[in-house]
C-alpha cells in the first residue's frame, strides 16, 4: 500500500520534471519570437526609400543593393530572353541544386534502390503461385487499359532514359562518348523527351481518370499494410481488385509525383506562353527532376513486383487474363466478386490463338 | 596571364545604347537576341542609374556548371565562351547566369530555341580564327586582332570598360580617388541604413 502510493508520488515528480523541461523549450524558442510581434516589418526590412534632399543617401549604393536583391529597371532592349532585371540570384542557387544534391543524392538514391531490389530479389526469390496453376484465366485488364498501360509505360521508359541522360550524361556518357557524340544524342534526346512527354501526360490522366475507382482506399488496405503485404510473414494479406501497395504506386506515384512531373514539365516545356520568368523555370527543373526521380525509383518497384518478383502477375497486363489460383492468392476478395458477377474462368486450353499463355503448357499442370 | 573583365562605371553610363548598336552591328547579331543591354535602374527619378550588361566572363561560371552537354570552355584570357556544335538549346544556362547573358533566336512550344548566343568578349568561337564558320556563328574575333571588345572600345563617356581585369580595376580605383565622395557616401547610414 505505502509502496504503491510512493511510486506514483515518484512517477508525479517525473512527470513534472519531463513537462518543466518542456516548457522551458519551448518557451526559449517563443519569447525571443515575440519582439516580431512589436517590431514594425518596414524597420526590420528597411523602409521605403524615396529620393529626398534631407534624407538623401547614396544613390549609387541604393541602386546597388536594389540590383543585388534582383530588383528590374528599364531596358530598350526586345527579344524573348531579354529581361530588365541586372541580377538574378536564383541562377547560381539552382546550379547549387542541380550540380549538388539534384545529381549526387539524386544518382545514388537510384543505384540504392535498384541495389536493394536485387538484394531482396536474391534473398527471397520469385512470389510463386503457391497452389500451382490451375490452368483456368479469368480477365484481369481490358483490352484499352492494356493499351493505355503499356502506352505510358513505355513513354514512362523513354522519357526516363532520356531525363536521366540530360542530367547525368555529363557526368556519366560525356566521358565514354565524348562531347560532340554525347551533343548529338542529347539533342535528339531532348527533342524526344520534350514532345513525348505531352502524349504521355495524357495517358497518365486517363490512368488518373479511369482507374482511381478502383484505388480508393479501405479497411481491407490498412489491414494488407499490418501484414506487410505477404512478403513478411509468408501469410497472403486479403485485397480487392488493387491492394494496397498497388494503391500507394498509384496515388503516390501516378497520381502525386505524376501530378507534379505533369505541371512542371509542361512549364518547361512551353516557354513561349511566357510567364516564366528565369525564377519559375528554374524552381520547375528542380522539382520536375526530384519527383522524377523518385517515380522512377518508385517504377524500379514497380516494374520488379510486376515482372520478375511475383509469378503470373505479368501476364494479366500482357494478354488481360490472370490464373486463378494467382487471383486467389493476391487478390481474393477481387477473385470472389469476379466469380459473383458470373464471369466464367476460361481454360488455357481454349484461349484464341495469338493469345498464347505465358508460360509452356506442360508447367501448367502441377 | 589577363583575365579579360568588363566593368561599367554606372556614376558615367549615359544610356546612349552605343555599346548595344556596336555589338549588334559588329557580329551580325539576329533579330530578337542581345548580347548586351543597358538596364536602367529607377529610370525617371532623380539618382537614376544606368549599367549596361553583357556576359560577364565569370571566373566560376554557372552557365558553364549546369550545361547537360558541357559546350563552355574558359580561354587563357579568361574570356568564357562555347561551342555551338554542341549546344542544343535547353535553356539552362539562361536560368544559371545571374545576368540574363545567354540568349536565343527562338522562344517556341516544346522547348525549340536553337544554338544558344552569348558576349564572346569579341573572341570569337572554337571554329578556326577568321574563318567564315567563326563569323557566322560566334561574329567577329577582334581579340584575335589584339583589339578589345567594341563595346567598350567605342564608349563615349569610357564608363564600360574592358581588359585584363588588373588593369581596369586600376582605372576604376583612381576615379574612385579622384572623384572623392559626398558624406553620405560613408559612414554608418550608408553602410546600415536609416535608424538602424
Amino acid at each position: 500500500m505505502r509502496s504503491q502510493a510512493q511510486a506514483t508520488k515518484a512517477s508525479r515528480r517525473w512527470r513534472a520534471m519531463l513537462w518543466s523541461l518542456f516548457a522551458i523549450i519551448i518557451l526559449a524558442m517563443a519569447l525571443p519570437s515575440i519582439g516580431y510581434l512589436v517590431a514594425d516589418a518596414a524597420q526590420v526590412y528597411g523602409p521605403e526609400r524615396e529620393f529626398s534632399e534631407e534624407r538623401a543617401t547614396n544613390p549609387r549604393s541604393e541602386m546597388w543593393r536594389d540590383a543585388r536583391f534582383g530588383e528590374g529597371g528599364f531596358t530598350t532592349q526586345t527579344g524573348p530572353y531579354v529581361t530588365n532585371q541586372m541580377i538574378a540570384n536564383i541562377g547560381e542557387n539552382w546550379r547549387q541544386v542541380r550540380t549538388g544534391p539534384m545529381t549526387t543524392i539524386g544518382g545514388w538514391f537510384l543505384i540504392a534502390v535498384l541495389v536493394l531490389i536485387s538484394l531482396f530479389f536474391a534473398f527471397t526469390g520469385r512470389a510463386r503461385i503457391e497452389e500451382g496453376r490451375s490452368g483456368m484465366t479469368v480477365v484481369r485488364w481490358k483490352g484499352y487499359e492494356r493499351f493505355l498501360h503499356w502506352f505510358t509505360a513505355l513513354s514512362f521508359i523513354v522519357l526516363a532514359i532520356t531525363g536521366l541522360s540530360l542530367l547525368f550524361g555529363r557526368y556519366v556518357l560525356i566521358p565514354v562518348v565524348g562531347h560532340s557524340g554525347f551533343a548529338g544524342y542529347a539533342q535528339g534526346a531532348m527533342y524526344v523527351h520534350n514532345f513525348l512527354g505531352p502524349a504521355f501526360s495524357v495517358g497518365v490522366l486517363f490512368m488518373i481518370i479511369l482507374w482511381a475507382k478502383d484505388n480508393i482506399p479501405n479497411r481491407t488496405d490498412l489491414q494488407w499494410f499490418k501484414q506487410g503485404g505477404g512478403i513478411v510473414g509468408g501469410k497472403h494479406p486479403s485485397a480487392g481488385k488493387m491492394n494496397g501497395g498497388e494503391k500507394v504506386w498509384f496515388w503516390g506515384g501516378v497520381f502525386t509525383l505524376g501530378l507534379i512531373v505533369i505541371v512542371s514539365g509542361f512549364i518547361l516545356d512551353f516557354p513561349n506562353w511566357g510567364f516564366q520568368t528565369r525564377e519559375i523555370m528554374a524552381w520547375s527543373q528542380s522539382i520536375h527532376a526530384i519527383a522524377a526521380i523518385i517515380w522512377i525509383g518508385f517504377f524500379f518497384g514497380h516494374a520488379y513486383i510486376g515482372t520478375l518478383g511475383t509469378e503470373g502477375a505479368l501476364e494479366g497486363m500482357t494478354r488481360g487474363r490472370v490464373d486463378t489460383n494467382w487471383a486467389k492468392q493476391h487478390h481474393d476478395l477481387w477473385y470472389e466478386d469476379v466469380i459473383a458477377r458470373g464471369e466464367r474462368p476460361v481454360p488455357e486450353s481454349e484461349l484464341e490463338d495469338g493469345k498464347a499463355p505465358a508460360h509452356p503448357a506442360g508447367q501448367s499442370g502441377h | 596571364m589577363a583575365r579579360m573583365k568588363f566593368l561599367c562605371d554606372a556614376e558615367r553610363c549615359i544610356e546612349c545604347q552605343a555599346c548595344v548598336t556596336a555589338c549588334k552591328n559588329e557580329h551580325e547579331v539576329p533579330w530578337g537576341v542581345n548580347r548586351r543591354r543597358v538596364i536602367v535602374m529607377n529610370d525617371g527619378k532623380p539618382g537614376e542609374k544606368a549599367v549596361s550588361v553583357a556576359c560577364m566572363h565569370c571566373t566560376d561560371a554557372p552557365c558553364a556548371a549546369v550545361c547537360p552537354v558541357d559546350c563552355f570552355y574558359t580561354t587563357a584570357d579568361g574570356i568564357v565562351l562555347h561551342d555551338k556544335d554542341l549546344c542544343i538549346g535547353c535553356g539552362y544556362c539562361f536560368y544559371a547566369c545571374p545576368f540574363g547573358a545567354p540568349q536565343y533566336p527562338q522562344q517556341s512550344a516544346f522547348g525549340v530555341r536553337g544554338k544558344m548566343d552569348k558576349c564572346t568578349f569579341c573572341a570569337g568561337g572554337p571554329e578556326e580564327v577568321h574563318s567564315s564558320a567563326e563569323l557566322t556563328k560566334y561574329g567577329t574575333n577582334r581579340v584575335e586582332e589584339g583589339k578589345l571588345p567594341l563595346c567598350a572600345e567605342m564608349c563615349s563617356t569610357k564608363a564600360l570598360l574592358a581588359g585584363d581585369g588588373d588593369i581596369v580595376a586600376d582605372i576604376y580605383r583612381k576615379r574612385i580617388i579622384t572623384r572623392g565622395g559626398r558624406p553620405q557616401t560613408w559612414g554608418w547610414e550608408a553602410a546600415y541604413g536609416e535608424g538602424v
